[in-house]
């Protein structure tokens, strides 16, 4: 639908709107919109990082439905108190309530599974949908109790920035400021409590409160993100950046700061597309932008990502195949054909031939499949790799108790985890054991 | 040093002997009952431990043995009694107190360093708020070479074997420079070069006048690695010196009549004989 919106908008128009609400010059309103949601983005991830590892993130999606029945019923109490017309839908009372009854419903999941024996996800599912059904229930009934029109009230499902209110931006920016600062305060404490609670417990950390905390501000960021992203979707901005980022990195410090850039990132462009396409709700838009930086990163961080990780996997594979190829034909001393080695290594035709390639291409063997031969730069290759493997397996004999951790097949070289020594040791033992002097053949393999 | 000698009136068990509590012990537990839900699980504990020595918690699975370092360190909550360290709470005594978890209980994949996890065990130095200064952080260094892990320092923890997570979470105690210590299972799953090394730390940090508490599952090594053993199964069986309390019938009490296990222990207690004449 959205493309279907984009590609058919032929107005030149558009773009330059584009350009100007994504540098920021498309008017005050627009601006303190984006500049809003950014803020908020950045918040989420943040928070959002501890609640992931702390493996609580959906504890998040309870409590941002949870919130439903609250601004409904804080709608209602407000009418009711007669606190004037456009007072009952005053964004700071609506989402007064949102938080309270967001909170009660972390106090109900964690009531469930204290006092049954329910798991935490049924407890989360149970009370998220309780909850949220009351908020239906209230949202329907609340225009024949309240005097004052409840229109606009169901923007907060879904989230929109179209009509906004600059003050109501303004208190979403300050909370979600609020939230940042207490992230960043509380770092070193958080880190602490979600890799090792107990620990922390034992060194006189209040985990408890550290946890109470952690909540407190991921109900900041569900209250500020609720007229934005809206309560569906607000808990997106809380688990996407932090997953995201877990990909690019292995230090806290660094995923906290990459989460807390894409979800900047993605309140920023998409609040921006946002406002170019006022009918499509904004929290969905946000969303989907966390989206595909989700999916970019899953797939090509280089650390973690799934593509890299598979081409480091074939790398090592063809590596090892190309060693088990040359050590054969080292072994042998003479032309072999490619099939025996495929014999030996139980490698399908296919993966032989493959693998021949490979070894032709980088210079290590010649010859027609029927009799591969060695050339220089192969021969020497097949003697590292046999006297490599040799004083391996010699070395797990020997140090049978301390081996296994040290040994590496993918070393180039024994010498560069080995003492010359323990090296000269090995040799010697493999000599009694009447192995194959490896050495004798070095002069012939031309590798000193 | 009254450790487990003086015979109290009040036993109401011929199995353990109330001892008369010391307050220069580092650790005094006194009458200690520990349950979950309402189910005991250690029952009427009373136990003093000498300065400057290893000791060994042995006892079959379910003996309360990891529960028992768990009470004392306040995490879980205690039915009846109580726990002095030197004589006072532990609260006062808070930081004089290291502690090193079973390696399963945290999870290795979080995005942390092996200095970063050291670091932490000098958190509470810190202080609230404050970041982890460059003098913080040289201290932990320090630490992880002690263990022979300094080369690792920046590895992510994932990467690391178990006996070197283990490691590295002794390095980490080290960094509270605390002076009694509980360690979960230092010993499980980790590589014979790794036990040697933790067992030379133990008796470094038994040399520089600390006391360290291990929840330890080999009986068979437990005199070759320690001074005092508590024989542990709900309640303690025995509790002293190694040459004195670790003997067969003790072993028996502790573990019921499982033959594999008497077998170990007649070969342990043979060698804890040897060494002690």
């Amino acid at each position: 639908m959205i493309l279907a919106q984009l590609s058919t908008s032929p107005d030149p128009s558009f773009w330059r709107e584009a350009l100007e609400t994504l540098t920021l010059r498309a008017g005050y309103n627009t601006t303190v919109v984006v500049l809003g949601t950014t803020l908020l983005g950045v918040a989420a991830g943040l928070v959002g990082s501890f609640l992931l590892l702390r493996k609580r993130s959906l504890v998040a999606d309870a409590l941002s439905h949870a919130t439903l029945p609250g601004v409904a019923l804080a709608y209602l109490i407000a009418d009711a108190l007669n606190l004037g017309g456009a007072g009952a839908k005053s964004l700071p009372v609506l989402l007064i309530g949102a938080a309270i009854t967001g909170v009660l419903a972390v106090l109900t999941v964690q009531l469930i599974v204290r006092h049954t024996r329910l798991r935490e996800d049924a407890a989360i599912g149970l009370t998220l949908s309780v909850y949220f059904g009351v908020g239906v229930v209230l949202l329907r009934a609340a225009p024949d109790y309240a005097s004052t029109p409840a229109s606009g009230l169901h923007h907060f499902i879904y989230g929109q920035t179209a009509g906004l209110l600059i003050t109501d931006v303004y208190l979403m920016g300050a909370i979600a400021t609020i939230a940042i600062l207490a992230a960043a305060l509380l770092f070193k404490e958080l880190a602490l409590t979600c890799f090792n609670d107990d620990f922390a417990r034992a060194t006189g950390w209040p985990v408890s409160i550290l946890d109470i905390a952690l909540m407190a501000l991921v109900v900041l960021v569900v209250v500020a993100g609720l007229q934005a992203v809206g309560l569906i979707l607000v808990v997106a901005l809380l688990i996407i950046p932090p997953a995201a980022a877990r990909f690019w990195t292995e230090r806290l410090a660094r995923m906290v700061l990459a989460s807390a850039l894409i979800g900047g990132v993605s309140g920023y462009a998409g609040s921006t597309l946002s406002s170019l396409l006022p009918r499509q709700p904004t929290g969905a838009i946000i969303v989907l932008v966390a989206g595909a930086l989700f999916i970019i990163s899953m797939l090509a961080a280089p650390s973690r990502g799934v593509i890299p990780t598979l081409i480091r996997r074939a790398r090592l594979r063809a590596r090892f195949a190309t060693d088990h190829l040359v050590e054969f034909l080292f072994d042998t001393a003479s032309p072999a054909s490619l099939s025996e080695v495929a014999r030996d290594r139980a490698w399908s035709s296919l993966q032989s031939r493959i693998i021949a390639t490979g070894a032709r291409t980088a210079g290590l063997v010649t010859g027609p499949p029927s009799a591969l031969t060695l050339t220089d730069a192969g021969r020497a290759r097949g003697h590292r790799v046999a006297r490599n493997h040799a004083l391996w397996s010699q070395y797990l004999v020997t140090y049978a108790d301390l081996a296994p951790s040290h040994v590496d097949f993918s070393v180039d070289q024994v010498e560069h985890i080995l003492s010359e020594d323990l090296i000269a040791e090995l040799e010697q033992a493999l000599a009694r054991r009447g192995i194959k002097s490896t050495s004798a053949q070095s002069s012939s393999g031309g590798d000193a | 040093m009254t450790f487990l000698t003086t015979p109290n009136p009040r036993t109401h068990s011929p199995l353990s002997e109330r001892p008369e509590h010391s307050a220069e012990a580092p650790l005094s537990v006194h009458a200690m009952t520990v349950a979950y839900h309402r189910k005991p699980v250690l029952w009427d504990v009373d136990l003093d431990l000498p300065p400057q020595s290893l000791v060994a918690i042995v006892g079959p699975n379910g003996a309360g043995k990891s529960t028992l370092i768990k009470a004392c360190l306040n995490l879980i909550p205690i039915a009846a009694g109580r726990v002095e360290f030197w004589g006072d709470t532990f609260e006062h005594n808070r930081s004089r107190v290291g502690y090193v978890p079973q390696r399963e209980s945290v999870d290795w994949d979080f995005p942390v360093s092996a200095l970063d996890v050291v670091a932490m065990g000098r958190y509470r130095r810190i202080g609230w708020f404050k970041p982890v200064t460059r003098k913080h952080k040289h201290a932990a260094l320090r630490c992880l070479e002690e263990v022979g892990m300094g080369e690792y320092a920046n590895r992510q923890i994932s990467q690391l074997s178990g006996g070197q997570q283990q490691r590295v979470f002794l390095a980490r105690a080290l960094a509270q420079e605390a002076e009694l210590y509980f360690m979960d299972e230092p010993f499980a799953g980790v590589d014979a070069a790794t036990e040697r090394a933790i067992v030379a730390i133990l008796r470094r940090m038994r040399e520089q006048g600390r006391t360290v508490v291990c929840v330890h599952h080999d009986i068979q090594t437990v005199p070759e690695y320690f001074d005092h053993a508590v024989l542990l199964n709900m309640r303690v069986v025995a509790a002293g010196p190694v040459a004195e309390v670790f003997n067969r019938e003790n072993l028996q009490r502790t573990y019921g009549g499982r033959l594999t296990l008497l077998t170990e222990a007649t070969e342990a207690v043979a060698r804890a004989e040897r060494g002690s004449t």
